[in-house]
């Protein structure tokens, strides 16, 4: 290792090769002023204040493939950029210097005498006169080939990053609306009018990217019956999609010539088992029903296969469920039995179906479900103000729910309105 | 909103004298006026702004859509003369501003009484018949520029700007005005500067107009200069003994006494 030598050593430096270093370390100071300009490790050139190249070392010229003379006094600073690199000097640089006196590190390219180009990095001094005056301009050129191909590669990253961004935002966005036209087209746009009955209904949907697999429908069947389910078919995506499509269609149809819920559910069952015979299990759970009316009130048939069973909240108060006899899961079995419930909804009652997404939403915590007896509970307290009512008050607890919620909900709510006190007597009156 | 400070804007010299109105170009903010602002403040009321985007605006009051045609800049200009209530100022524009300037005195003729064009391009682009001097491929290059400038220019600038002893005062306003400015901002700001093509618009100067030109100016070289003075009847062009795009800059004394002779001659 070199060392400088100032004064008198201490005694125990360097032993038998110091003198040899401190040869070698003079030599190395014998590099002259001259050279060490000429043949610096970086280009360097002095530029009058219009840019006029006046001095210019070797480094930069063997850059360039240029000779001194085609250079000094014959070209600016500029020329030797690109030109888009010009147009940033002119733009940004140079006004920078004049207002600065230094510009330091800026990113630009020279272009040489081959057309070939070198990304470098230029620092630029103004030396003045002592009145402040302008005189010259220094600028040292740092050869930043490998940070350039670094910086190009950072940034055509940033750049694929931010269009693979918009890509999969654009594509969301076209994948929701598809899920939402084709969440629409499996449920009923409105539910339909039928006098001296109040409905609801109501989809919360977990996931804006997915389609659901819950379902329902309120229809006519005739002068005074009208035919109904709700159901909830196992898994998510496309193939609940389909087979949502296929268990709607099949019940309605099957509604039109069976006339009991459980005949309608076999006939599902039937379609179902069919299908799952490709080694593709599907399967769904349902609650299918019949309205007849009968006098103020309606005569209610229903059957379920493997459903949460049906809440009836009484005008007197309180909410039990419906049981439903037998029930199977939808799909399972190709001869599986469903036997038909029957209650009757008097002026004031109502009937809920709803899909398990209500009753397994998690609350306190994350730990409990939500389950049917607080639902029963609910049904209770909010009944009797009516299906409307009931499932407006539903629709909020689900946003209570929060992220307790994670599978889709569907409510269908029918109800007969209590009659107004006194209303009967008028009539009669 | 109000204009006054959405635009930064700022009224120096002569409350009783005639009004300038000076405007910055692309790459630039109302800072690099202050070499000329002594010589005019003398004869005239000075007002200087930054366009929504560049300097000390209001950059909340930016939109890609607004100030991605040089009428979003125009509509700045109209806005502060507007908020002065300026009647008859001389506008003068640098760069893009000069064909801003005349968007911005034909949308406002009673406020706009004359142009100062200063470095003036109707168009960058090379065409049939025109030579502005670029090509499109060359303006993708000063994009890339721009682009590979921000990378190394806010960490390593800002500190060396801030921490200039000698120069405290300019450290803040220079760190905001090239170094903070937002490179998506920067990038619409340069398409719309070099692919405008307003050579059509010319036509539409009524007012007393000054052209001045560098000698020597890659940016806007003197057949662009020359065209300019052709295509609108009756202006002056006055070509500088100076190099560079910014003869305010380069020739701070020569640009403001061809400014203050020519606003001086209208009275």
């Amino acid at each position: 290792m070199a060392r400088v030598s100032r004064g008198p050593e201490p005694a125990d430096t360097g032993g038998g090769d110091g003198g040899a270093d401190d040869a070698a370390f003079t030599s190395l100071l014998e590099d002259s002023a001259e050279e060490l300009y000429e043949s610096a490790p970086c280009g360097y050139l002095s530029t009058l204040m219009d840019g006029t190249i006046a001095k210019v070392n070797a480094t930069l010229l063997a850059w360039l493939g240029r000779d001194r003379d085609d250079v000094v006094g014959r070209l600016r600073f500029s020329d030797l950029l690109t030109v888009g690199g010009r147009l940033y000097h002119e733009t940004h640089f140079a006004p920078l210097l004049r207002m600065r006196g230094e510009v330091n590190g800026i990113a630009l390219e020279i272009r040489a005498a081959d057309g070939s180009r070198r990304p470098v990095l230029v620092t630029s001094t103004v030396k003045t006169a002592e009145d402040g005056e302008p005189l010259l301009i220094r600028t040292t050129l740092t050869d930043a080939r490998d940070r350039r191909a670094y910086e190009t590669e950072l940034l055509r990253a940033r750049k694929a990053a931010e269009e693979a961004r918009r890509q999969a935002e654009a594509d969301r966005a076209r994948l929701q609306e598809a899920m939402a036209v084709l969440q629409q087209s499996l449920l009923p746009d409105t539910l339909p009018e039928i006098p001296g009955l109040e409905t609801a209904a109501h989809y919360h949907t977990a996931s804006p990217d997915q389609v659901g697999g819950d379902f329902y429908d309120l229809f006519p069947l005739g002068a005074d019956r009208w035919g109904f389910f709700l159901g909830d078919v196992v898994g998510k995506g496309p193939e609940a999609a389909s087979l949502t499509s296929l268990a709607r269609y099949t019940l309605r149809t099957a509604a039109l010539y069976e006339t009991e819920p459980a005949a309608a559910l076999t006939v599902l069952n039937a379609a179902l088992t069919e299908r799952g015979t490709d080694g593709d299990p599907r399967y769904c759970t349902a609650v299918v029903g019949v309205l007849d009316r009968d006098g103020d009130g309606f005569e209610v048939r229903l059957a379920s296969g493997g459903h949460p069973p049906a809440v009836v909240a009484r005008a007197q108060g309180g909410a039990r469920p419906l049981e439903t006899p037998g029930g199977l899961i939808v799909g399972i079995l190709s001869d599986a039995p469903f036997a038909t419930a029957r209650t009757r909804l008097a002026p004031g009652d109502s009937l809920l179906l709803y899909t398990d997404g209500l009753t397994e939403a998690r609350v306190g915590g994350n730990r409990d479900l939500f389950g049917e007896d607080a639902l029963r509970a609910f049904t209770a307290d909010h009944g009797r103000s009516g299906p409307q009512e009931l499932v407006r008050a539903l629709v909020r607890l689900l946003e209570e729910f929060g992220e307790g919620l994670s599978d889709d909900t569907a409510l269908l709510c029918l109800g007969v309105p209590a009659a107004p006190r006194g209303a009967g007597e008028a009539a009669q009156a | 909103m109000d204009v006054l400070s959405r635009n930064n804007v700022a009224v120096t010299g002569r409350n009783d004298g005639p009004t300038v109105v000076l405007a910055h170009g692309f790459g630039c903010d109302q800072n690099l006026w202050r070499l000329v602002l002594p010589r005019l403040e003398r004869d005239f009321r000075v007002v200087r702004f930054d366009y929504v985007g560049s300097g000390r605006s209001d950059l909340s009051a930016w939109s890609a859509d607004r100030y991605s045609a040089l009428d979003g800049y125009a509509r700045d200009a109209v806005e502060v003369c507007a908020a002065l209530d300026l009647t008859g100022a001389v506008f003068v524009g640098h760069s893009v501003s000069a064909m801003v300037g005349v968007l911005a005195a034909a949308a406002a003729p009673e406020r706009i009484g004359a142009l100062a064009m200063v470095t003036p391009s109707p168009c960058y682009i090379d065409d049939e018949g025109y030579r502005g001097g670029f090509s499109a491929a060359d303006i993708d290059e000063l994009l890339d520029s721009l682009d590979s400038n921000y990378l190394g220019w806010s960490a390593a600038m800002a500190p060396v700007i801030m921490g200039n002893p000698d120069r405290p005062e300019l450290g803040a306003e220079l760190e905001r005005s090239f170094c903070a400015t937002d490179p998506d901002i920067a990038a619409v700001f340069a398409r719309t500067t070099f692919l405008s093509d307003s050579r059509g618009d010319l036509q539409t100067v009524s007012v007393p107009t000054l052209i001045l030109e560098c000698a020597e100016d890659v940016i806007a070289p003197r057949e662009v200069g020359a065209y300019v003075h052709a295509a609108i009847p009756g202006s002056r062009l006055v070509t500088l003994d100076a190099t560079g795009h910014c003869p305010q800059l380069s020739a701070p004394e020569a640009t403001a006494e061809a400014i203050a002779a020519f606003a001086r001659g209208l009275a």
